[in-house]
């Protein structure tokens, strides 16, 4: 498997703290993933139309705002209503422990919080992709 | 600094200890000697480090020329510092609540923390505000809102500040609003506003216009600040955002000085007079963790300030060459993990701020990386404030670390830095340039992961996040929450605003807006008229956008 992993990186919502989203988008790319940065202020509807139109293996979405009970499922909701609800998603930010069962529970893949590293977002990632392309294979 | 046979021997007794030092040299206790922003620290500083120094020149006396130990002559034995507590979450009503909270436990000013619907110029009902209304700061949308945040508060009595940028003029339009129903005259009312847009674009995101169109908004308010509301600071120009996205110490300072000096460059060309404007102009930096590099930065902000306003904008009365500023506590060196240690964290912070001669001081709450902080959590923050006061007395005497090898070698290789980084931007051809080419951007992007890559690599040392950590850790402070009826709440009460209003008189003052923006008009002037008959935030940053335009970035990484 030589063929780059595509990971888009979106900022939904009106939060501009692109700290984190930039960090990771260059750890990303340190370990050679193929990286899209959609830039800040990006609708669910533009994230997922990206996603679809890029062809990528995950979406990583960072909110630091609060505003992530409404955000997270409303991308989770398109992606599966366009019919890529294979596309992991994943993302970061100051989320309370229980909003992060609730919306894992929902079906985001993972959700990382303050104190997370870039190695373990990155390995995340590597093996959820990984492992759903194994799972196509079988089916 | 000395005498040049002192010097002498000093080096050869140096040379004694460094030989004796040399055997131990091979242990040692951490990898690098480095600041937080990664600036090699040497193992010892002696006379030599300030040899050069010339003590009336750079360090000097409080209260005079070029200010580095302060801008009053007798600081904290005349007055403390205001404790000034950010803070706003909810409605109108629960925010209002907060404050009355905060002053009656000894609080001396109130600081407003806007929702992100409102920093960005957008009601509560608009779609792009779904999620976001009262999370992140109160929410505001017509001067009714800002009626409910004051009520029982007089605006003759309290100093405000309010952390609101590319909608400035609408928010202190409205509070001028709520002064007029006060009854307190506009020559009364102390307070500043962030209303600094190019850090924005640099670091923290929240525009609406496109740069150019919105410093006209910033100059007009400074014009009609300096002739009807005298005693309000027009800008607080602000490093700690730049920091918080992850810029180092140097980069804090000479960016937030290259702003500042590029709204006196714009008023100037505006015609207005430097010591008109320049007297209501002050700062905003952040207290990191590193102590010592935090107070040389202090120290070296007033030095260049002073010596830039009296050189080269040739300000001429010493009031315009003050860099008088608001410092708030890291909210990026918090962590999640054992949340309570952010307790000490804070307070190292707040002291080197208050070593490095704030005006005033927002300390963090503990429970800050995991929302916005619970009433204990932000008494806590403030005792912090009253205790560094009243119980460590670091203010019995007026700049204490003056003439420490140590923090006057820090404090110059701080301004070197600082002005290495200004003469760069202005090769580049000034700071819009920069925030154009994205060069703040990258700068600040390539910093903050440098720093993210030493924690990784375990260079530096975060307690409870790579190392001390504690498994199967359980949260076990008050967490407050947004309840989602706010969002619900607020958005029934702007419409209920809007139908309850007379809205040709809102439609009329609208257009005299947009009349006053296409030509030169004052625009502020033009807001009140708006605010005064209940037109809604975004109604009047949308009637803007058609003259302005939008402002998008692109994507920087």
């Amino acid at each position: 498997m030589s063929e780059k992993i595509r990971v888009l990186l979106a900022k939904p919502g009106l939060d501009g703290h692109d700290r984190g989203i930039k960090v990771i988008a260059t750890a990303f790319r340190d370990a050679g993933f193929e990286v899209i940065y959609t830039g800040l202020r990006q609708t669910p509807e533009m994230i997922v139309n990206a996603a679809i139109q890029e062809d990528v293996d995950a979406v990583g979405v960072s909110i630091l705002s609060g505003a992530h009970m409404t955000l997270f499922p409303a991308i989770k909701r398109l992606l599966v209503d366009r019919k890529a609800g294979h596309i992991i998603l994943f993302g970061g930010g100051i989320i309370p422990e229980e909003d992060v069962k609730a919306l894992e529970a929902q079906g985001i893949d993972k959700l990382f919080t303050p104190g997370a590293t870039t190695e373990e977002t990155v390995a995340f990632v590597r093996k959820a992709v990984a492992g759903r392309k194994d799972n196509e294979k079988i089916m | 600094m000395f005498e040049k046979k002192f010097l002498e021997d000093l080096k050869n007794r140096k040379a004694d200890w460094d030989r004796q030092a040399e055997k131990l040299r091979a242990t040692k206790s951490r990898p690098k000697f480095i600041t937080v922003s990664g600036e090699e620290i040497k193992e010892l500083y002696t006379p030599e480090d300030i040899a050069g120094l010339d003590y009336e020149q750079k360090i000097g006396w409080p209260g005079v020329y070029p200010y580095t130990r302060g801008v009053h002559h007798t600081m904290y034995r005349s007055r403390y510092w205001t404790m000034r507590q950010f803070s706003g979450m909810g409605t109108p009503r629960q925010t209002n609540e907060r404050y009355h909270y905060l002053l009656k436990n000894g609080q001396t000013g109130l600081s407003v923390a806007f929702d992100l619907p409102t920093l960005m110029g957008y009601d509560s009902d608009h779609t792009r505000s779904l999620g976001e209304v009262g999370k992140c700061g109160v929410a505001v949308d017509s001067l009714a809102d800002m009626e409910i945040i004051f009520d029982g508060i007089n605006l003759g009595e309290v100093s405000t500040s309010m952390t609101i940028n590319a909608p400035a003029s609408v928010l202190l339009a409205m509070y001028l609003g709520v002064a007029e129903k006060q009854g307190v005259p506009f020559n009364k009312l102390r307070g500043t506003l962030q209303n600094d847009i190019l850090k924005e674009y640099i670091a923290q995101k929240e525009w609406i216009y496109p740069p150019e169109p919105s410093i006209r908004l910033i100059t007009d308010m400074m014009a009609f600040c300096t002739e009807h509301v005298p005693q309000w600071n027009t800008i607080s120009i602000s490093g700690y955002h730049i920091r918080e996205a992850g810029s180092t110490a140097a980069q804090e300072l000479a960016f937030t000085l290259a702003d500042g000096f590029c709204y006196i460059e714009a008023a100037i060309k505006d015609g207005q007079d430097v010591d008109a404007f320049a007297p209501r102009l002050s700062f905003f930096f952040n207290a990191h963790q590193d102590f010592f590099e935090e107070i040389a930065k202090y120290r070296a902000a007033r030095r260049i300030f002073a010596r830039r306003m009296k050189e080269k904008y040739k300000a001429k009365q010493e009031r315009s060459w003050l860099l008088r500023f608001h410092t708030q506590t890291a909210g990026c060196s918090l962590t999640a993990q054992q949340p309570e240690n952010n307790i000490m964290r804070t307070a190292f912070e707040g002291l080197s701020a208050v070593l490095g001669g704030t005006q005033s001081l927002h300390t963090n709450s503990m429970d800050e990386t995991l929302a916005l902080p619970s009433e204990k959590a932000v008494l806590i923050a403030l005792r912090t404030q009253q205790i560094i006061a009243h119980e460590t007395g670091v203010t019995n005497t007026i700049d204490p670390l003056a003439g420490s090898y140590f923090v006057e070698a820090l404090t110059d290789k701080m301004e070197a830095d600082a002005e290495a980084y200004l003469d760069e931007i202005e090769k580049r051809g000034g700071v819009l340039k920069g925030i154009e080419d994205g060069y703040f951007q990258r700068e600040i992007a390539n910093a903050a992961y440098r720093y993210q890559r030493e924690i990784e690599r375990k260079e530096r040392i975060i307690v409870g996040i790579n190392d001390y950590i504690m498994d199967d850790e359980k949260i076990d402070i008050p967490i407050l929450k947004i309840d989602e009826t706010v969002e619900k709440d607020q958005c029934a009460f702007v419409k209920k605003v809007r139908a309850g209003r007379d809205n040709d008189k809102v439609k009329r003052t609208l257009e005299e807006l947009v009349t006053a923006a296409k030509g030169k008009g004052n625009t502020l002037a033009a807001m009140l008229e708006c605010v005064r008959v209940y037109a809604t935030e975004g109604e009047i940053c949308d009637a803007l956008k058609p003259v302005f335009g939008e402002y998008v970035e692109p994507p920087i990484i």
